[in-house]
């Protein structure tokens, strides 16, 4: 069993936590993550045109570039996490140029020597898979795919071809860090997707707390919390660890628990 | 490359990929309305009432025909200086003449009666310059629908009667202040926007880049330019030009003028980027000073750091203030069909002042830097060879800007 299955297989809803790299001490913030009871871990890979997120995620970005984060820097971010945490799942989160730049099979290469387990690129869809996909799966690292409320039934076969480790469903139609969806229609779109399909249902965008959190874990596998955290980052700098590790826990509790305390 | 071709017009294949560039790069979210788009556009492009009401409305309220018109004069002058016998005709496709000033309208007449066939309610559109922005509230205007056109703040700054035009024309527009707050961060915003409102918003893209279907479609919108100088120049002079030069931003008025001719092989075609403060320096030249890559929608030139980062543009025309450019150019450039040069702000602006002295028109500075390469090009031509270049939008807008630049204080 890899990582990413050891971390939904425990018997609880998952939570998956994300930061970007480079953005603040980001080895103890990713440690404190981990701490916190993050079952999987998300790496955001700065980039200059965010254009699917929202205000928390840009600001983010733009801290860790203006830092002179690089791609060699994220990669050793990974390397390093990788072996402090060698059971943690780490998915490396991010948009389709900076993962190209020196070809896909340098980046998957890459990844996979950093211990990178699953990759989430926004804006490469299946129909543009081959710029991607295929020198992921070579080098052993899971395509994670995205599917939306815009994604449907006719379309969502292709979603989940070659997708691999969990599917990522995006809640609202919108961008990262803004409103939450109705649990109501989040039910049924992960019935719809389980239906198809036995990868694990994580659902995100839009979830900042940890009774949110538990709503949607009631219905999901996993719950994706990330513009909260990197928010934290935002307002405490070289303090925020400690912040983050308090919100994760209290996350993790509402995540893990969601079903007991449903049922 | 050309004998494995049997033409160059039959680009993009059915994933909207020209050779290895375009494609639809999008966020998931917007995967079933860029699919959406390109059946509604097919089934719009086999429909002769479509196509009756874009002309109708082309030749009623936009004016076209556009003028073509021999420059007799900057021909003369640039005559002077040229060797003995040399010194190329130069031709306008006049452009700048239709409603709202450049040539942008087009493409909004097209798009947004496409919105209409598809129930839309809501436009938005990205402006650099603020012509497309103008044009996309316009054709708003004209059919009642709500307008929202997201603008880098910077451009906003130095483009403030096209801000005022559109508030008079009823859009709401909004200044976007990431990045440079130029005409990548409007794109970025406006991507935003779309994603967020899916079911009852259009997306009026400017130029011929993003997504598929959106190049492709851009470029037939904007095809009225080539067609009309084709047969107007032949109308004329019996003869197609030989060499056909317009400004390149992301590219719609070149790709307008060029695709029509792009299967007569003995018309050379030339495209004209901003090479701003030069190609040393800070420029918006992406596919003489860029490389492949990814962004908005498409795979196409770029300009990026080694990791892929885009890197600010900089030009004296906010029209051409951006760093990548549509992926048929990059196709276009990489089979050779299309040469691609570049042209400095400060050359732009000298060119600009020449043609108003010397055929009494204020060009925009985006086509000042297309007449700046015709300036360069023409002397080392025979007089009996024919220059086309395409006067893509009036200065108006720009006055100021100029006046900036040569110290003049309004």
């Amino acid at each position: 069993m890899n990582r990413i299955e050891q971390a939904f297989g425990k018997g609880h809803p998952a939570l998956v936590c994300f930061l970007t790299a480079g953005d603040g001490d980001t080895a103890a913030n990713l440690d404190a993550l981990v701490e916190g009871g993050a079952d999987v871990v998300e790496l955001g890979m700065p980039f200059t045109d965010p254009m699917a997120d929202g205000p928390a995620i840009q600001a983010a970005d733009l801290r860790s570039l203006a830092k002179g984060t690089t791609t060699r820097d994220v990669l050793d971010i990974a390397a390093a996490f990788r072996s402090r945490h060698p059971d943690v799942p780490l998915v490396l989160m991010g948009y389709a140029n900076p993962m190209v730049r020196r070809g896909p099979e340098w980046f998957a290469a890459e990844a996979a020597k950093a211990g990178v387990d699953g990759v989430i690129c926004v804006d490469i869809p299946p129909e543009e898979d081959a710029s991607l996909g295929p020198a992921l799966r070579d080098n052993g690292i899971a395509p994670i795919r995205l599917a939306t409320p815009t994604t449907n039934a006719r379309r969502l076969p292709a979603v989940l071809e070659g997708s691999a480790g969990f599917l990522y469903y995006v809640s609202v139609a919108g961008i990262t860090g803004m409103q939450q969806a109705a649990a109501g229609s989040v039910d049924r779109a992960v019935a719809d997707i389980k239906a198809k399909s036995d990868l694990p249902v994580a659902v995100g965008f839009g979830v900042r707390t940890p009774e949110q959190a538990a709503t949607i874990a009631a219905v999901a596998d996993g719950v994706v919390v990330g513009s909260a955290l990197v928010e934290l980052v935002g307002e405490h700098g070289e303090n925020a660890p400690t912040h983050i590790r308090e919100l994760t826990q209290a996350l993790a509790q509402a995540v893990h628990n969601a079903r007991k305390d449903a049922a | 490359m050309t004998d494995k071709l049997n033409s160059y017009r039959n680009q993009p294949d059915e994933h909207g990929h020209f050779g290895t560039y375009g494609g639809r790069y999008v966020a998931e979210t917007l995967m079933p309305l860029v699919l959406e788009l390109e059946r509604e556009y097919k089934a719009a492009k086999a429909d002769p009432a479509f196509h009756r009401q874009f002309e109708d409305l082309l030749e009623h309220y936009v004016g076209r025909p556009s003028p073509l018109y021999y420059a007799e004069s900057l021909t003369a002058k640039l005559r002077q200086d040229a060797p003995e016998g040399k010194g190329a005709q130069i031709w306008f496709k006049r452009d700048e003449l239709n409603h709202t000033g450049a040539h942008k309208i087009n493409n909004c007449i097209g798009q947004i009666l496409l919105a209409i066939r598809m129930g839309k309610t809501r436009i938005i559109a990205e402006t650099g310059a603020g012509q497309h922005g103008v044009a996309t509230a316009t054709v708003c205007a004209r059919f009642g629908l709500p307008c929202v056109v997201y603008m880098g703040a910077t451009d906003a700054a130095r483009q403030q009667p096209n801000v005022f035009r559109m508030k008079l024309l009823g859009a709401e527009v909004v200044p976007v202040q990431s990045g440079a707050a130029t005409l990548k961060d409007a794109m970025n915003e406006a991507l935003r926007d779309w994603v967020a409102n899916v079911d009852d918003t259009f997306y009026i893209i400017g130029t011929a880049a993003g997504p598929h279907p959106y190049p492709e479609l851009v470029r037939d919108f904007q095809s009225v330019i080539g067609r009309e100088a084709r047969e107007q120049l032949m109308n004329r002079t019996g003869r197609l030009p030989d060499m056909l030069v317009a400004a390149i931003g992301g590219g719609s008025n070149a790709i307008g003028l060029f695709h029509p001719f792009l299967d007569d092989r003995d018309v050379a075609m030339l495209g004209v980027e901003a090479a701003g403060h030069g190609l040393d320096k800070e420029h918006a030249a992406s596919l003489t000073g860029g490389a492949p890559g990814i962004l908005h929608g498409n795979k196409t030139y770029l300009l990026q750091d080694e990791d892929g980062q885009i890197t600010e543009a900089h030009s004296i025309s906010a029209g051409l203030d951006y760093p990548g450019i549509g992926p048929e150019h990059a196709w276009l450039k990489e089979n050779g069909r299309v040469e691609y040069t570049s042209i400095t702000d400060k050359e732009a602006l000298d060119a600009f002042q020449l043609l108003c002295r010397t055929e009494g028109i204020i060009p925009a500075l985006e086509p000042s830097h297309a007449i700046a390469a015709v300036a360069k090009r023409a002397r080392d031509m025979d007089q009996d060879q024919i220059i086309l270049a395409n006067l893509c939008g009036r200065g108006d807008k720009d006055i100021f800007t100029v006046a900036e630049a040569l110290g003049v204080d309004l």
